[in-house]
């Protein structure tokens, strides 16, 4: 029964907070750029103005068109839902294991792509095919960097893996530094920042996510929005539990919770402060280096698996 | 009646395989297209659900045997069916009720007396299928596997008047049987001089560590050839696409599995050994394959090619997964080897209903517009949404994404990967990882490959209107077979501990493991191959939470907020003469992949000049080891039969003195 | 105490690894000096744990020459070297790096076996290490063979040196005072006279390109 009502206030929990990460980031960004910013609150006000206006579709648009939001945020907030994120006794995550957990990031690209091919727009096509061209290296990636606390846990469950890296014996595993570094490089490009894509332009030359959300208006447009902060906000988390589990409240042990929540909001701000660093820092690449940059990440990953086998034999 | 139900599994099948004969038969003497499609592809179906039931009855029951009387005096045909037989019997029933459902409505514009004698083969085809996986000697073996690659072979042939069918069957055919005589070799190393070729004396014969290794060796080779393992694979998207798409269906989604069945029962059951290297090559060459045939699927133009690419894929990773389950075994490691063998069965009958559906999907488009390249459709879904939905199901299972099938399989291999170190050996334990790595990229890709197939065809605007525009939605046969093998797709992806638990029976006899007793141990809903804790997926629930995550954000969004809205032409970014040809073709959606790996595509490209009065674009990717590898071969072969040429005269009485000289010699030598 | 600092200098070998994987994988020359000077600087860190553990005194000397030579003096003269020569951006790769990371990974796994017997014997607590240090200098090498400028070339060799005085540190405890202070010397006396030579290439080809070295060879 506490598990229940664990998951359903952390369910809560990320639809509502997603958008104060992205605010925070942009806040941060805009203080990193010596600019005033919007205030983190920005995102939730987008939100709101978005869900008023009328839709507006394509001529041609087809029922895959219009249902695919509802998927992306259903698929998103699954998978945001699912990553112990403050305890880790949730009774839903038994169902989905890491590999699945991919698996919905994947049903998930493939649906906003081809959504975006339904209007037949030379962006929209354009769109998808970089995004796969991202996503087809980002999958294998994510799953090494997930095999790899896998291996150290012995498990692919998130839940698991959470509690041997959090709450057993201290010990330093030198391949989650691969892996971390890695999962950097593919937290970026998945969730279109800069170096890959730039999340506040729209020039042609470089857009990858804003390309397929071209067509989209109104409470679609809201809809996937909402998805892709909640897809940020997952990736953040997955970091956490994989990176830096400390503080998340083993299973059954309620009194820890406040703390979990107050380590939970001071690990976001640190790593939402860390992303607008890095997107301040690094600049935007060409899109033909994109593949390299992801080949990087998906060797990296292999190697901190493979560094894993040859340290423990 | 009751005759029939206390009836062996073993008389049903051959029942069901005799009713296919006979309704070959009855159709090519018919030659009537009404009769043959409302009566005797719908029979055919029957009989195929029939085999299927009788199957999925007989897993796990008693080994059946029965001895034909037929054949040549004192070599009568030994038939078994075990676990293994029936699952594959079950695989070769289930998916081909969908492709004679559909082919009932497919055929229907065919003239009655090609359809005839497509009916007797398509039925002969089936049939032998079903001897394949029934033989229990090598005489039989090989009678059933020849009679299923000639009534393949014309079935390939069907359109014969177009010279790339013709040439597509030829090279089919010849491969085939340079496959056949390995298999033939196979069977005689394995026999050992006893000179008896039942599969009991070969179980019984001890070979030694080389001759076993030859004889696997030989068996890789010989149904590799068959299954279309690198390099053996150049036939396969050559007359995948050449072939009626029922037939295609068939082909892929069945036939192929006959050569991973051959594999599993030389490898697991008749060698009494395993050595560790069989799996590391098995698995490196399926790893090689499927990596290979999901490159090339991506740059494909052609819809059925394409899907015959992304076969040599499937295939490499079933045979990745066999390779696997070989190491494990040979290691001990039963438990793993139950879990990786597992994962390869099931993803042989997850591939049999997913590309039956996808190839069977393109049946309808070029049915529908007559036109099989990609780069001439788009905007398919308005004019044929029950197929674009259908075929909707097919594609997210082929990507491997969850909750359909496709994944299931993926899931439980990778885990078997994830399992496996504490390997005793050192190169092996490294390779694990890297191969992983390799799975999951090919897996990745795969996504890539089906976002291109499915954005291509049916979304979008149509490329070339008038194509497009007479395209008529599918009929209910065809709806019907459809429907059976997304519903298939759908039931193996929700409900995987059902079936896992009928393949164990296969696991228990090949490698005397089952996951049955770890998968069940949580209950019917939750898959977890070892413990909870190490790893656990519950499709079911995924799909239920998914669904109910769409359902209440959809009710939340009605309710709250108006649903005012307009349609409206699409953005056109300020630059009015959008055309429907702006949008990426084909060609255009592969690209990266092919700048990307340029290295392994031989691409060759025709770009024009921009004051070109008449563009023309041309883009291919070569298969370089044709040119490596077929290319030589065929030249020394034109060589050698040059020279054998010369012999040849014309003139009677060289020939005369041919055979006086060969008198003259062999009666020296046996003098 | 001796499990965590065998652990430490475990990480402290995978984060060798990950530079040695990030020269590879750079194109900018002067990321690269940054990243050989982190290199230094993480060498001198793990070189000063394996003293503190062993307690062999001459290490903490190790540690502090690699300190004062890796970290400040070389990149510094490599930093003044690009300024004055103006070379501070890409340089092209004669491979694509993936392809060239690939190969990387399979020089691991190659050096891991090679090491494997080796670090069987070795008595010190670093087993795995030696594996890693031979893939430092393995890694370093193919650095060199795939660029075609000269100063990354330089800068892939200084890297070797890196991965043998790890190899030496994690196997042995390292070398003699006297080879170790021998081989500072060579490297710095070797750094000034490859910078004199970068110069003396430039005035000769007007580039640092060294595809023009070519040009020396008699037809």
């Amino acid at each position: 029964m506490n598990g229940i009502l664990l998951q359903l206030f952390q369910d809560t929990l990320v639809v509502v907070i997603a958008p104060l990460l992205l605010g925070w980031v942009n806040q941060c960004r805009a203080w990193l750029q010596n600019r005033s910013g919007a205030g983190v609150l920005q995102p939730y006000r987008n939100l709101i103005k978005l869900f008023h206006k009328d839709a507006v579709l394509a001529h041609n648009a087809s029922p895959l068109f219009r249902f695919t939001p509802y998927i992306l945020f259903a698929s998103m907030w699954l998978a945001a839902a699912l990553v112990p994120v403050v305890a880790t006794d949730l009774p839903l995550s038994p169902a989905v294991d890491v590999i699945a957990l991919v698996g919905i990031f994947a049903l998930a690209r493939v649906f906003i792509s081809l959504a975006a091919m339904d209007i037949g727009t030379s962006f929209g096509t354009l769109g998808a095919r970089r995004e796969m061209l991202v996503g087809f290296l980002a999958e294998p990636a994510l799953l090494m960097i997930f095999f790899t606390a896998a291996a150290i846990s012995q498990s692919t469950s998130l839940v698991t893996i959470v509690e041997t890296l959090a709450h057993k014996q201290f010990v330093i595993h030198p391949s989650l530094a691969f892996a971390a570094i890695a999962f950097v490089m593919v937290l970026l490009a998945e969730n279109a920042r800069i170096p890959v894509d730039n999340p506040s332009t729209h020039l042609e030359l470089t857009m990858i996510h804003e390309a397929m959300i071209l067509e989209y208006s109104a409470r679609h447009l809201a809809m996937v929005e909402w998805a892709s902060m909640l897809k940020l906000l997952a990736y953040t988390t997955i970091g956490f539990a994989l990176f830096m589990p400390w503080g998340i409240a083993e299973a059954g042990n309620w009194s820890a919770l406040p703390v979990a929540l107050i380590a939970l909001f001071l690990k976001l701000a640190v790593a939402g402060a860390g992303l607008a660093l890095l997107e301040t820092l690094s600049a935007k690449m060409r899109i033909f280096r994109v593949p390299e940059f992801m080949g990087t990440a998906f060797l990296l990953a292999v190697l901190g698996l493979l560094v894993h086998f040859l340290h423990g034999n | 009646m009751t005759n029939l139900i206390s009836a062996l599994p073993i008389d049903i099948a051959l029942g069901v395989i005799v009713y296919w004969l006979i309704l070959g038969l009855a159709g090519l003497l018919l030659q009537n297209t009404r009769a043959i499609t409302q009566l005797i592809f719908p029979a055919g179906a029957l009989g195929a659900l029939i085999l299927a039931a009788a199957a999925l009855g007989s897993l796990g029951g008693d080994t059946n045997v029965a001895v034909l009387p037929l054949g040549l005096p004192d070599l009568p045909f030994h038939l078994r069916m075990d676990s293994l037989s029936s699952f594959f019997l079950l695989l070769l029933g289930a998916a081909s009720i969908g492709i004679s459902l559909y082919s009932a409505g497919y055929f229907r514009d065919m003239p009655g007396k090609t359809l005839g004698l497509l009916c007797f083969e398509y039925h002969v085809f089936l049939a032998a299928m079903a001897l394949v996986f029934l033989a229990d000697d090598a005489y039989m073996f090989m009678v059933a596997w020849e009679t299923m690659a000639l009534s393949s072979y014309f079935l390939v042939t069907t359109d014969h008047n177009i010279p790339e069918t013709r040439q597509a069957g030829f090279l089919y055919l010849l491969i085939a049987h340079v496959g056949a005589i390995a298999i033939l070799m196979c069977f005689g190393v394995m026999q050992a001089g006893h000179g008896d070729y039942t599969f009991a004396t070969m179980r019984g014969a001890q070979l030694n560590a080389f001759w076993a290794s030859v004889t696997f060796l030989l068996a890789l080779f010989g149904f590799g050839a068959k299954a279309g393992i690198l390099p053996l694979h150049a036939w396969l998207p050559e007359a995948h696409p050449a072939a009626p798409s029922p037939v295609s269906a068939m082909m892929s989604g069945i036939m192929l599995k006959t050569a991973i069945y051959g594999i599993l029962r030389v490898s697991f059951d008749l060698l009494g050994m395993q050595l560790w290297w069989w799996g590391a090559i098995a698995l490196t060459l399926g790893l090689v394959t499927a990596l290979f045939g999901v490159l090339f699927a991506a740059v494909q133009t052609d819809m059925k090619r394409l899907l015959a690419y992304s076969s040599i894929e499937n295939i490499g990773v079933i045979l990745a997964g066999i390779g696997l389950a070989i190491i494990f075994h040979s290691f001990h490691k039963d438990a793993l080897a139950a879990l990786a063998l597992t994962a390869a069965l099931y993803h042989a009958l997850n591939h049999a209903f997913m590309k039956g559906l996808l190839f069977l999907g393109t049946g309808s488009v070029l049915h529908a517009t007559g036109e099989r390249n990609l780069g001439k459709l788009g905007g398919l879904i308005h004019r044929m949404p029950k197929l674009a939905l259908l075929v909707l199901v097919g594609t997210l299972a082929l990507a491997g994404l969850p909750p359909l099938n496709g994944f299931v399989s993926e899931w439980l291999l990778l885990q078997a990967f994830l399992l496996s170190p504490g390997l005793p050996h050192s190169y092996l334990n490294m390779l694990i990882p890297i191969a992983a790595a390799a799975l999951a990229l090919a897996a990745a890709l795969a996504g890539y490959v089906m976002v291109k197939f499915y954005g291509v065809i049916f979304l979008g605007q149509p490329r070339e209107a008038k194509v497009v525009e007479q395209a008529h939605d599918i009929d209910a046969w065809e709806r019907a077979g459809l429907i059976w093998l997304a519903l298939g797709c759908i039931l193996l992806g929700v409900f995987p501990v059902f079936f896992i638990l009928h393949i164990d029976f296969v696991a228990q006899l090949l490698v005397g493991h089952t996951l049955g007793i770890s998968a069940a141990q949580t209950g019917w809903m939750w898959l977890t191959p070892i413990q909870p804790e190490r790893a656990s997926y519950s499709p079911l629930v995924l799909f239920v939470i998914i669904t109910i995550g769409v359902l209440f954000t959809l009710v939340v969004v009605k309710k709250f907020y108006h649903g005012r809205l307009r349609r409206g032409p699409a953005w056109d970014c300020g630059f009015p003469e959008q055309t429907a040809r702006m949008q990426d073709t084909a060609e255009g959606f592969g690209q990266p992949i092919r700048q990307i790996f340029e290295p392994f595509l031989g691409a060759t490209r025709t770009v024009p000049s921009p004051f070109d009065k008449n563009p023309h674009y041309h883009g291919e990717s070569h298969d370089r080891l044709w040119n490596l590898l077929y290319l030589p071969i065929a030249r020394v072969t034109e060589k050698l039969s040059a020279m054998a040429g010369k012999l040849q005269h014309g003139r009677i009485h060289v020939y005369l003195l041919y055979s006086f000289v060969t008198l003259l010699a062999l009666l020296a030598f046996i003098r | 105490m001796e499990n965590f600092a065998g652990q430490l200098i475990n990480l402290f070998a995978a984060l060798l690894l990950l530079i040695a994987f990030g020269m590879l994988s750079q194109r900018r020359i002067l990321s690269l000096i940054n990243l050989f000077a982190l290199q230094g600087l993480v060498l001198s860190v793990s070189t000063l744990f394996v003293a503190y553990t062993s307690h062999q005194h001459h290490l903490y000397y190790s540690a502090g020459l690699t300190l004062l030579l890796k970290v400040i003096i070389l990149p510094w003269i490599l930093h003044r070297l690009i300024r004055k020569l103006n070379i501070k951006w890409d340089v092209e790769t004669l491979f694509n790096i993936p392809t060239t990371m690939l190969v990387g990974i399979g020089l691991v796994v190659f050096a891991f076996n090679l090491a494997a017997p080796i670090s069987l014997m070795a008595g010190t607590i670093t087993k795995s290490s030696l594996g890693i240090a031979m893939a430092c200098v393995l890694l370093s090498f193919l650095m060199m063979i795939t660029r075609s400028k000269a100063i990354p070339q330089v800068i892939g060799f200084l890297a070797m040196e890196n991965g043998l005085f790890f190899a030496a540190t994690s196997a042995t405890y390292g070398m003699p005072m006297v080879v170790e202070l021998g081989i500072a010397l060579d490297v710095l006396i070797g750094m000034f006279i490859l910078g004199i030579f970068f110069f003396q290439i430039r005035e000769t080809f007007d580039s640092l390109d060294l595809k023009h070295m070519e040009k020396l060879k008699e037809d």
